[in-house]
């Protein structure tokens, strides 16, 4: 892979009029779109024919500062637009960013049933445990006894494991990494880009100012050392007993299969029904 | 193009079956749905003709969801329509907020039932006017439609999308179980009969920078839809003409939603239409809208017997409002009576219209049944 520079994608694929973002210092999000914009450039991927949706939050800002079409949509509701731009227009290859709250906690519903009919649509999620731009609330990723504004003596629930839901629900690609997992992070999104279906990339993504001050890690650093500390490679977790796993976060690439895709499903639908009424053979 | 139903020639059918027919012979290829009594034969007969004729019928996880797929094919250049009822409404009102301020044009069906919460789901009710008109939040404009036939719920559905393209806005058809299930003679029209209008979409490169601007001065922006090369922004944030975010201007927002409201407001006459019966000299005046009108035609044949001159002045479309028609009404007549099946929605407006200049009575009646024309009568004359 041919690396360019940050300032040539940043000029080719940015509006400036936009910029500068309202992302704060030491937030992973910018990187996240970095490895996106990335993937497409190597993947020479016609802009014109990419749609970018998004809910409400911090990463559903980004569609407003790339230069593509996109529609910044309803908290937790992208991927329900995203079904009608898709089957509306076949011919557009969808790019959701999505954060954890919007993806998992309002948008949950809309989150499973896509997967389930396996739209046509490369998600990439941006988990920062935390609702960052409503201040700090606890997200349904956050790890127990992490804090929020809405938990402050720690969270008691459980969280979701966004990429093990994905897999279960039916995704055709899955996979998780952190936002400083550089080269891993571009390949899996240019894989999912590449394929049909519903594809997932999840990133761990700091979120210094309304997460980790309240969690003793003010600084984006101190974050990637505790991403450091609980995240745990794929093939090494499969080794591990399950309690040692407890707290910890796996990372890697989780399925990659091929079932038809939404778009096809309803392509063959159409010719089933135009058969069954006899107007074709 | 083949259609899956017979055009040209008069058929019997329900409502619901009316406005699916309707809706295909508009142009509309997308509908999205979720299951609700009394409207789900709308989207089994959608679901039936969408895929023969290229279109695409989806059953989403909710309303919710089927109000955001709309809108999505809408900005991907497809007609779309979802149709629901009461509750199913109200889980739409986030994303018809959506849809009005990023000028979508979509079609929403409401097949009214009793209400509140799950209420009445095989029954009739008129208990949505105030949610179709004012349910979602923020200051807004949108446009409301009302049949009282099975003939006017195919006609008026032609209509809603023709509205909807024309001024870039999402339009109510506000039906009601009675219209939905009741079976009737329908002219279906051939394709070549009926008056369509399409969305304006921008002339050049210029005209589609401005998506959310007024450059042709009627206060209705060309609609840039995706995959074109515009590069176009939507964005449910207060934006500028070009879709920037300007969340904390006080201009631009006051600019935004002024220009939304006065396309709809500008163009009353255009899109207010009524029906009138025997009210040239009427002294007692019926307003109603919907189903209870059949009631009040009749009534007001049987108060004419009688010597009383009534007349009756029906309402097709319920937003926006004809205040000062009401008003100019109210000065010629003793008295309006305002026959609905809730307990005073629809008397609500009437009554601002009537503006003092004559009295306003309310002939309410809920619990699923339709006023008989005696009802009527009888309140009119003591």
């Amino acid at each position: 892979m041919y690396l360019r520079s940050a300032y040539e994608i940043r000029d080719k694929y940015l509006r400036k009029d936009m910029l500068p973002t309202i992302f704060c210092p030491g937030c992973g999000i910018g990187s996240a779109l970095q490895y996106t914009l990335r993937a497409i450039d190597d993947l020479k991927l016609n802009p014109d024919e990419i749609v970018w949706v998004s809910g409400i939050g911090c990463s559903s800002r980004v569609p407003g500062f790339v230069n593509f079409d996109g529609l910044h949509t309803t908290h937790g509701r992208a991927l329900a637009f995203a079904t009608g731009i898709k089957l509306a227009n076949p011919n557009l290859k969808i790019i959701a960013f999505m954060g954890d709250g919007d993806a998992a906690a309002i948008g949950g519903n809309h989150f499973i049933h896509a997967i389930r009919r396996n739209l046509d649509v490369t998600v990439i999620l941006i988990n920062n445990f935390t609702y960052g731009m409503t201040g700090g609330q606890v997200a349904p990723t956050a790890l127990k006894g992490l804090r929020g504004t809405t938990a402050p003596y720690g969270q008691f629930e459980n969280p979701f494991d966004i990429a093990d839901l994905a897999v279960s629900a039916g995704a055709n690609y899955v996979a998780r990494w952190s936002v400083f997992n550089y080269l891993q992070g571009i390949n899996s999104i240019k894989k999912a880009l590449q394929k049909e279906g519903f594809t997932l990339v999840e990133f761990l993504s700091p979120c210094p100012i309304s997460f980790g001050r309240r969690n003793r890690m003010k600084t984006a650093p101190e974050l990637l050392r505790w991403y450091q500390k609980i995240t745990v490679p794929l093939a090494k977790a499969k080794k591990m007993p399950p309690e040692e796993l407890e707290g910890k976060i796996v990372i890697g690439e989780f399925v990659d299969r091929d079932r038809p895709g939404l778009v096809r499903e309803y392509e063959a639908y159409k010719k089933r029904a135009k058969k069954m009424m006899g107007w074709e053979e | 193009m083949r259609y899956p139903f017979p055009v040209g020639k008069s058929d019997f059918i329900q409502g619901d079956e009316a406005i699916a027919r309707a809706a295909i012979l508009a142009g509309c290829r997308f509908y999205a749905g979720y299951p609700i009594t009394p409207a789900s034969e709308i989207f089994e007969a959608m679901a039936l003709y969408m895929p023969l004729v290229d279109g695409v019928s989806i059953q989403m996880e909710d309303e919710l969801a089927s109000m955001a797929a709309i809108i999505g094919a809408s900005w991907a250049g497809a007609k779309a329509m979802t149709a629901t009822s009461g509750p199913g409404f109200s889980l739409m009102m986030e994303n018809l907020g959506y849809a009005i301020m990023t000028e979508t044009p979509v079609v929403v069906v409401d097949v009214q039932r009793g209400g509140p919460s799950t209420g009445q789901p095989t029954l009739a009710a008129q208990g949505d006017i105030m949610q179709a008109i004012w349910g979602t939040h923020g200051d807004h404009s949108l446009i409301v439609l009302s049949p009282s036939t099975v003939q006017e719920a195919f006609d008026f559905t032609i209509r809603a999308f023709n509205l909807a393209e024309k001024y870039r806005t999402p339009v109510v058809l506000l039906t009601d179980a009675e219209i939905a299930h009741m079976r009737e003679r329908v002219y279906i029209p051939n394709p070549g009969e009926i008056e369509i209008i399409d969305r304006k979409l921008p002339a050049n490169e210029e005209e589609a920078k401005y998506p959310f601007g007024d450059i042709h001065g009627d206060g209705v922006p060309p609609m840039p839809i995706f995959g074109k090369g515009y590069r176009t922004y939507v964005t449910g944030l207060t934006h500028d003409e070009r879709g920037r975010p300007r969340t904390v201007d006080a201009e631009v927002h006051e600019k935004l939603i002024k220009r939304i409201i006065g396309k709809i407001e500008n163009n009353r006459r255009d899109i207010i239409s009524y029906h009138t019966y025997e009210l040239d000299d009427a002294e007692i005046a019926i307003i109603s809208t919907g189903i209870v009108s059949r009631s009040a035609v009749r009534a007001v044949k049987i108060l004419r017997d009688r010597g009383v001159k009534a007349g009756l002045l029906k309402l097709n479309t319920i937003w926006p409002f004809d205040f000062d028609m009401i008003e100019e009404l109210a000065e010629r007549v003793k008295k309006i009576y305002v026959p609905e099946m809730n307990l005073g929605q629809l008397y609500h407006l009437v009554k601002e219209g009537a503006n003092g200049k004559a009295e306003v009575e309310l002939i309410a009646k809920i619990g699923g049944e339709v006023h008989t024309p005696m009802e009527i009568v009888e309140r009119v004359v003591g």
